[in-house]
């Protein structure tokens, strides 16, 4: 195949513990670090194996945002990806806008596959993977844990809540991806060096003339409810008699 | 006029208690109209049993042998013929749900509502971002269907006793061949699963091995409980992903939760804080899952586990 698409999208670190402005107006962003979504690192990490297997030419990392996704894209092509676009924008889209952005530079860049992660840890949407799919009226495979090629097919096993499922696709295809698909590498400063001399194109989210919305507004931010810290006990006896207390066992 | 249409999730033999939870979800939304799809190859048992839950007015079928085994690609044209009649079309947010409906949402042109936890209002409903450290209101156009799923850990089953009338429909919709099942592998285990477990015994990293999760499986089994697990466990191949609870496995909320060896990060604790009570049970008496359990006991689970196994068998 020729050419793979991956979805970088810059987010708030998994390490962050996220906490709601005192106003209630938003999360706080701050001096907060920002990371590529990790699902989105497991995504590129399996474009890349495949590139390494001779089964495609070329892996094109792609974001979505302002200027400062490029420290995103930058990281993806340290990490061995060959070209970045960056689709500049100062909004925040909605997934389907987004679906819209991905199916443009699907149809610009001739893309046989699409790999996405299957929910980025910021609005834990899990919605842009099978809103493409549904738009460019091609195969999903949502929340794979293994994707083997075969010509133009690919056979692809999903993490699903009975256990684990496989179907067979035609390329070209959409797949997110799921935790347990591959380890990411860790990139090293040499390849950080090479990044920098690699292309990175820049369109503005308006030259792709993308119809936005229908909308979701986000009206109000809170804190979540809060569990009370209950009671401790001493030994396995205690226990048991809290439970029949609690009529649970 | 709110019609709301919750697709059914079954396995072709029973309905999944996802869809009595979308009903109470789609219930409270004021005067409105739920109907039930069910879509698959052969669905009269399940359309009967969707048809006993109160409050739905119609339970309609659409039978197609392509949509057994349930595939989002294929289903979700069908959906989208029949949602043109309502304004809400709401799905659980299972694998399930997540999988199919934001591919019905694009197919109508429409965002996509994720894991609804309350309805404030026709349009306006609350769902938690960043693995539940913030709740947020989100509001929808009022000229636009809603689509949603709905998270079902937020809602108690819709109660039983209703007989609505079951009617079979045509879903005239172009179906797909790009997209074929192939094979699917269940944990071969007789435990409740996960979604419908009124309690359930989960191990952390804690357990150090597969062979130790034996101790989880023992104490389940005394309690008829399934089994969870966090990422970490997982990830270092104790257990099957399925059994993963969290952010980024299953959200549940049964009646008990027992944490067993489990630290508590919050991308964990964010897929049972509905749980009616938690247990921890860790040797750390400093670990987060302190901070939100009903009852603690610090101490070596490789001793209090098998202790609370006899007491309980």
């Amino acid at each position: 195949m020729d050419k793979i698409l991956v979805g970088l999208k810059r987010v708030v670190d998994y390490n962050v513990r996220v906490q709601v402005k005192g106003d209630g107006s938003g999360v706080e962003t701050d001096g907060v670090k920002m990371s590529i979504n990790p699902f989105d690192e497991i995504a590129l990490e399996e474009a890349l194996r495949i590139k390494e297997r001779g089964e495609a030419a070329e892996v094109v990392v792609v974001s979505i945002g302002s200027s400062e996704s490029q420290q995103q894209l930058r990281t993806g092509l340290a990490m061995g990806a060959d070209r970045a676009v960056l689709v500049e924008t100062g909004e925040e889209l909605d997934s389907l806008s987004v679906a819209r952005v991905f199916k443009a530079l699907v149809e610009r860049e001739g893309a046989d596959l699409v790999i996405l992660g299957k929910q980025a840890i910021d609005n834990d949407n899990s919605q842009t993977g099978q809103m493409l799919a549904a738009i460019w009226g091609r195969p999903q495979a949502t929340f794979a844990s293994e994707i083997k090629l075969d010509g133009d097919k690919a056979t692809v096993t999903r993490e699903v809540d009975v256990g684990l499922e496989t179907i067979e696709i035609d390329l070209p295809a959409v797949v997110t991806v799921d935790l347990r698909l591959n380890e990411p590498r860790y990139v090293k400063l040499p390849d950080i060096m090479k990044a920098k001399k690699k292309p990175l194109d820049q369109i503005a989210l308006a030259d792709l003339n993308i119809e936005q919305g229908p909308p979701i507004q986000t009206t109000a931010f809170e804190p979540p409810a809060g569990r009370q810290r209950g009671v401790m006990v001493d030994d396995v006896p205690a226990l048991v008699a809290a439970l029949k207390d609690k009529g649970l066992v | 006029m709110t019609k709301v249409l919750v697709v059914a999730e079954h396995d072709g033999a029973s309905l999944n208690p996802s869809t009595a939870k979308c009903v109470s979800c789609a219930a409270q939304l004021d005067g409105a109209d739920i109907d039930i799809v069910v879509l698959g190859a052969s669905v009269a048992a399940v359309a009967t049993e969707a048809s006993t839950i109160s409050g739905v007015g119609r339970v309609l079928t659409v039978e197609r042998a392509e949509n057994t085994p349930a595939l989002a690609a294929i289903l979700a044209p069908q959906v989208v013929a029949i949602a043109s009649e309502y304004s809400h079309v709401f799905g659980p947010s299972t694998a399930f749900g997540k999988d199919l409906m934001p591919h019905v949402a694009a197919l109508l042109g429409v965002n996509q509502i994720s894991d609804i936890m309350t309805v404030t209002g026709p349009h306006q409903y609350q769902r938690p971002i960043y693995a539940g450290n913030a709740i947020v209101t989100v509001s929808a156009s009022p000229e636009h269907k809603v689509v949603a799923t709905v998270r079902t850990a937020s809602y108690q089953a819709a109660a039983g006793g209703g007989a609505a009338p079951i009617e079979n429909v045509a879903a005239d919709a172009e179906i797909p061949q790009h997209t074929r099942f192939v094979s699917v592998q269940t944990g071969q285990s007789d435990r409740p699963d996960l979604q419908s477990a009124g309690k359930v015994v989960a191990g952390g990293r804690a357990l150090a091995s597969e062979e130790n999760f034996e101790l989880i499986y023992k104490l389940a089994d005394a309690l008829g409980a399934g089994v969870g697990s966090t990422r970490a466990a997982v990830d270092a191949g104790y257990v099957p992903p399925e059994t993963q609870v969290g952010q980024t496995g299953q959200i549940i909320a049964p009646d008990l939760y027992i944490a067993i060896g489990v630290s508590g990060a919050i991308q964990h604790v964010t897929g049972i804080k509905d749980a009616g009570t938690i247990v921890a049970i860790n040797k750390d008496e400093e670990a987060p899952i302190f901070e939100i359990a009903d009852i603690g006991l610090v101490g070596d689970l490789f001793k209090i586990v098998p202790e609370l196994t006899d007491a309980l068998s």
